[in-house]
């Protein structure tokens, strides 16, 4: 620890600390613009500049050691000024020169109200201009579908380039020219091939870039802002839902360290338009094969009529992807109720049974774990689409040191070099058997960490792969009872809650397929399952938000809120139990899930056991206890579990892995929805197909 | 400086390849650079991919060198927009690159720059017999023969008008042409030859060493009556105006507080007895030190003060504590052994003025 002087308040910190870093730790605020905590060190905007003693001109704060700085004549500890005149004037100077070509466009501008270069020019502007000349004109450039570019405004603050290049890992973006000719742009303006480039128009400090799908759409300060939770993939991020009146107008990171630090995908922040197209929002009834608009009355009586008729061993009910805890909660209480064992949650027939431990269906070191891991092995997966922060994670575990990635499943780029260990369980078996030469690094490594992806474990032999995974962990030593290096990779946002309610086939119920076959059962209760279509036969009733796949098929269609619109429940792929918070309320007829199926119950005679979301939360938690505990993560015996999984036994065929999510931008009903996703979706298949060549 | 972009696409190649012998000296500049440090090599490779195109970097010139060396595309594409030397455009046969820096601009680059204008029109452009293309460029480190031009390979310098007139004549008509200056003088001695050390009074002393002949003379000036009276003055003034001398001089100095036989023993005085010393006090008074100050002491100090500040000296005394009371004899106010030595005159001359205070002392002997 170094002492250091900030403003005439001594304060102690780590020598390594830039004197950015021990200004704040003394509670002076400095402007920067170049400068971010998660990129590197640009040093080049020089807004930060701070007088420190005994130095002849001011300095980068953001660039210059603690350690670096000289004690005085005496041995007092060096000196920084951050509010002197020096400094001041020396703001003003590089104010000047940013402001030099930076246009006056703020009033047409989409960062005005958010913009730092306004806010700063608040504090260090002068109010009129010294420079007689003409300001610089730059084209704009064309980046992708979801960055709109206003090249005048840009001050080569360079964030947007470290950023892609650092924490992206698709460094597609570029400072070209030099000197007062420098511009910001992708090599011949082909669009960033990032699964992240949205976050480039947050970090970026002026209005540059902007977020192309909310141009001229809003303004900050005409927004509620609500924290709320991303259900589009299981990582769980943290987000800011800001809405204008009923409508979700923009999605933003909000900063979560042990998940999304604060970076969010573009589906998580695109998916909004998604929630506006495509909308139950009245019940609906299927007459004569074609759903007609119904009343909740209509509806209810037309459910309970074929309910009551049915025999309960001919009744199921499937969950899909963007369920929240409440609604399964109420619906397997339901289906209880009516002496149901036909219940699923596992949508793509994954080889999943949570009476195995958590540990089977989660990632039992956690997102920010994976920092402490150094070796890790992916089977079947590709973190980069499954997953898109998990796989931030991991690069940035990979940018800290040396660290070990081996992969097998689909050959693809997860944006850190790894070794590709080939397509499908021949290799794993190889693996087990310490024939390849990745498994001397998996063994060399003290803390291995073995990632199992969904897409595996969907096939008719995931058991058995499964096991074999769970073995080749065992034997490596991977899990221990300080180190649960064995998980699996969450793909949907309601799957584990629900396997941690148990929404799986009781005594002699069917599993997924078995119901969504349809021909086996009378009526299938389909609670937003949108990514297999229930077979002919059934009476589908379909609970849900958007007109896809599930509400199709269906015969009565129930519309629900979507995950903007509800407060729910919601667990991330490491078992994080966290909630939303409702922004809007669902259009129409809609209503909150939990409602429905509480109204419905009590159509059917079998009145649910609570009448407030209170009431019924206060049963969940009574019941699964671990739900009340909020952005916790409930301790589970990985060892156990994966003791039990490696006895599964059964022999793998030799199949290639093949991911859960074949294309990233259109994994749910919500995204699919979405016109901006629709576009990005055809330039990745686009880019797929140039790469493949 | 213009915005530089890739050349439009009618004039850029289907393809680009090293030729083998380029092939071979790229890996050989690769391999000086360690693992992992490939990128290193990025200018050498862009050069020789430019010399093998006809003078200018192709954008698939670019991609192959990226693709060498394991870059993404943007990052070599910004090394090539934004040094000068690689041209992104077609050039002629002949390309000049004329420096516009302050030097060669003071020197008449101007000038070839109006000169370049008539003769090949607006920079970038091929001239219609594809001999030349001209760029005006930042400095190339030939100052000392401003102005000059880079034309391909080599520097031409010492330029005027009618100079690179008849250079680009030449070149154009294949006559062999002289590299570096056009007047004549060898790479960057004087214009008027290499005579510099011809200068006679370079070793006669009048130039070279003066100054040690500077200091000799000032050293026999001291030997001289001018130089004792000087020293003899300073030395007056030095006693009138005494200044300190040691770091810590100036400052309150620790002067013992006890009159010690040993001490006046060191400076050849008889050490006064105990029985005297009981004779000489007063016993009328108190010994004791009053609780509080009396009035004219502050006064005193204030003055000391300002005199210490006249001197140049600073006052180390506590503001918080009440002053410590002058010490003053009673008897006779000359002595005062715990002002500053140095400050000794002005300060007993302001302990003159004082009453004495009621503090016991002993008499001492003036200095």
């Amino acid at each position: 620890m170094t002492k250091i002087v900030v403003d005439g308040t001594e304060v102690d910190v780590p020598a390594e600390y830039t004197l950015l870093q021990a200004c704040e730790a003394a509670g002076a605020e400095i402007p920067r613009f170049c400068f971010h905590e998660r990129l590197s060190i640009a040093g080049n905007c020089r807004m930060c500049l701070v007088e420190l003693k005994g130095a002849p001109k001011p300095v980068a704060s953001c660039a210059y050691a603690v350690k670096d700085c000289r004690p005085g004549p005496n041995g007092e500890p060096p000196e920084v000024l951050t509010r002197s005149g020096q400094t001041k004037k020396a703001r003003e100077g590089v104010m000047e020169f940013l402001l030099i070509n930076h246009p006056l466009d703020c009033p047409i501008c989409d960062q005005g109200g958010h913009c730092d270069l306004q806010d700063q020019a608040m504090a260090y502007g002068v109010d009129s201009t010294r420079y007689g000349e003409n300001k610089r004109a730059v084209e704009e450039k064309y980046i992708g579908p979801l960055v709109r570019t206003a090249m005048n405004r840009c001050i080569h603050c360079t964030r947007c380039v470290r950023f892609l290049a650092e924490v992206a890992g698709v460094p597609d973006l570029g400072a070209i020219g030099r000197g007062e000719d420098m511009e910001i742009t992708s090599y011949l303006e082909s669009a960033m091939g990032s699964e992240l480039q949205g976050n480039v128009a947050d970090l970026c400090p002026v209005g540059a870039l902007v977020h192309k799908p909310q141009s001229y759409e809003v303004r900050p300060w005409e927004l509620s802002k609500t924290e709320s939770v991303d259900v589009m993939d299981a990582v769980g991020c943290a987000i800011r839902v800001d809405a204008r009146g009923r409508e979700v107008m923009q999605i933003e990171p909000r900063v979560h360290e042990g998940i999304n630090e604060e970076w969010i995908s573009d589906k998580t922040r695109h998916a909004v338009d998604g929630l506006r197209t495509q909308r139950l929002d009245r019940p609906y009834l299927r007459e004569n094969g074609r759903l007609r608009p119904a009343s909740w009355g209509e509806a209810f009586t037309a459910i309970a009529a074929r309910v009551k008729s049915a025999d309960p061993t001919r009744i199921g009910a499937v969950v899909g992807d963007l369920a929240g805890v409440e609604e399964i909660y109420a619906l397997k209480a339901l289906m209880t109720s009516l002496g149901v064992t036909s219940l699923d949650c596992r949508q793509a027939g994954e080889a999943i049974d949570p009476a195995w431990g958590r540990v089977a269906y989660t990632l039992g070191t956690g997102i920010a774990g994976i920092e402490e891991a150094d070796a890790i092995l992916l089977i079947g997966t590709n973190p980069r689409l499954e997953a898109s922060l998990l796989n931030v994670r991991i690069r940035k575990r990979w940018r800290m040191g040396p660290l070990a990635v081996g992969l097998i499943g689909e050959p693809v780029d997860l944006t850190y070099p790894h070794t590709y260990l080939g397509a499908g369980p021949e290799t794993l078996a190889d693996l087990a058997s310490g024939q390849h030469s990745f498994a001397e690094a998996l063994k060399a490594a003290s803390r291995p960490l073995i990632i199992v992806g969904t897409g595996p474990l969907a096939r008719p032999d995931g058991a058995a792969i499964f096991a074999a995974a769970a073995t080749l962990a065992r034997d490596l030593g991977a899990v221990t009872p300080d180190w649960s290096g064995f998980g699996v990779l969450q793909t949907a946002a309601a799957r584990v809650g629900a396997l941690d309610l148990g929404f799986v086939p009781g005594a002699g119920g069917l599993d997924f397929a078995g119901i969504a076959n349809g021909a086996n059962l009378d009526v299938v209760y389909n609670l937003g399952a949108d990514e297999v279509a229930v077979g002919p036969g059934a009476f589908v009733i379909y609970q849900g938000t958007h007109g896809d796949l599930g509400a199709t098929r269906a015969d009565v269609v129930l519309p629900g809120a979507a995950y903007t619109e509800k407060s729910a429940t919601y667990v991330n792929l490491e078992g994080r139990v966290q909630t939303t918070n409702r922004a809007g309320f669902p259009p129409g007829d809609a209503r909150e899930d939990w409602a429905i199926l509480r109204a419905l119950s009590d159509v059917l005679g079998k009145r649910l056991p609570f009448d407030s979301l209170a009431a019924l939360r206060r049963a969940l938690y009574a019941e699964h206890p671990h739900f009340a505990a909020l952005d916790a993560i409930a301790p589970s015996d990985a060892v156990a579990t994966v003791e039990t999984l490696s006895g599964l036994g059964g022999e793998p065929t030799r199949t290639a892995f093949v991911s859960a999510v074949p294309d990233f931008y259109l994994s749910n009903a919500i995204a699919r929805a979405s016109r901006v996703l629709a576009e990005c979706s055809s330039l990745a298949r686009v880019r797929g197909l140039e790469a493949a060549e | 400086m213009a915005n530089r972009r890739l050349a439009p696409a009618a004039e850029q190649p289907a393809s680009f390849a090293f030729s083998p012998e380029n092939a071979d000296w790229a890996k050989g500049q690769i391999e000086k650079y360690p693992e992992g440090r490939q990128a290193s090599a990025v200018i050498p490779l862009l050069w020789k991919a430019q010399e093998q195109n006809g003078g200018w970097l192709p954008q698939k010139a670019i991609e192959a060198v990226a693709d060498e060396l394991g870059m993404p595309h943007i990052r070599v594409l910004e090394v090539a927009t934004f040094y000068t030397m690689f041209a992104l455009e077609p050039v002629g046969r002949f390309w000049i690159q004329l420096c516009g820096t302050v030097p060669c601009d003071s020197c008449g680059a101007r000038e070839l720059k109006d000169y370049l204008h008539h003769r090949l029109g607006a920079p970038g452009h091929v001239s219609a017999d594809g001999n030349f293309s001209w760029l005006e460029v930042e400095c190339l480190g030939a100052c000392c023969n401003a102005p000059m031009a880079q034309i391909n390979q080599d520097y031409y310098e010492d330029l005027t008008p009618d100079l690179l007139g008849k250079l680009m004549d030449d070149l154009a008509a294949g006559r062999p042409v002289k590299i570096g200056s056009q007047v004549g003088r060898t790479s960057s001695e004087p214009l008027g030859g290499a005579d510099t050390l011809a200068d006679t009074s370079l070793f006669d002393g009048s130039r070279v060493g003066a100054w040690r002949k500077r200091f000799e003379e000032k050293e026999a000036e001291g030997d001289s009556e001018q130089g004792k009276a000087e020293a003899a003055s300073s030395e007056q003034r030095a006693a009138a105006e005494p200044k300190p001398a040691r770091p810590d001089a100036g400052r309150a100095v620790e002067t013992p507080a006890t009159d010690a036989p040993a001490q006046r023993t060191a400076v050849g005085e008889s050490p006064i007895k105990a029985s005297d010393k009981v004779d000489a006090a007063d016993g009328t008074k108190s010994t004791t030190a009053p609780a509080s100050p009396t009035a004219p002491a502050p006064v005193t100090i204030a003055k000391s003060e300002a005199a210490g500040a006249e001197a140049g000296t600073q006052s180390s005394l506590p503001r918080n504590e009440p002053p410590p009371q002058p010490v003053a004899s009673g008897i006779s106010a000359d002595v005062d052994d715990a002002q500053p030595v140095d400050t000794k005159d002005s300060a007993s001359k302001t302990l003159t003025a004082k009453p004495s205070t009621s503090r016991s002392s002993i008499p001492r002997k003036g200095n």
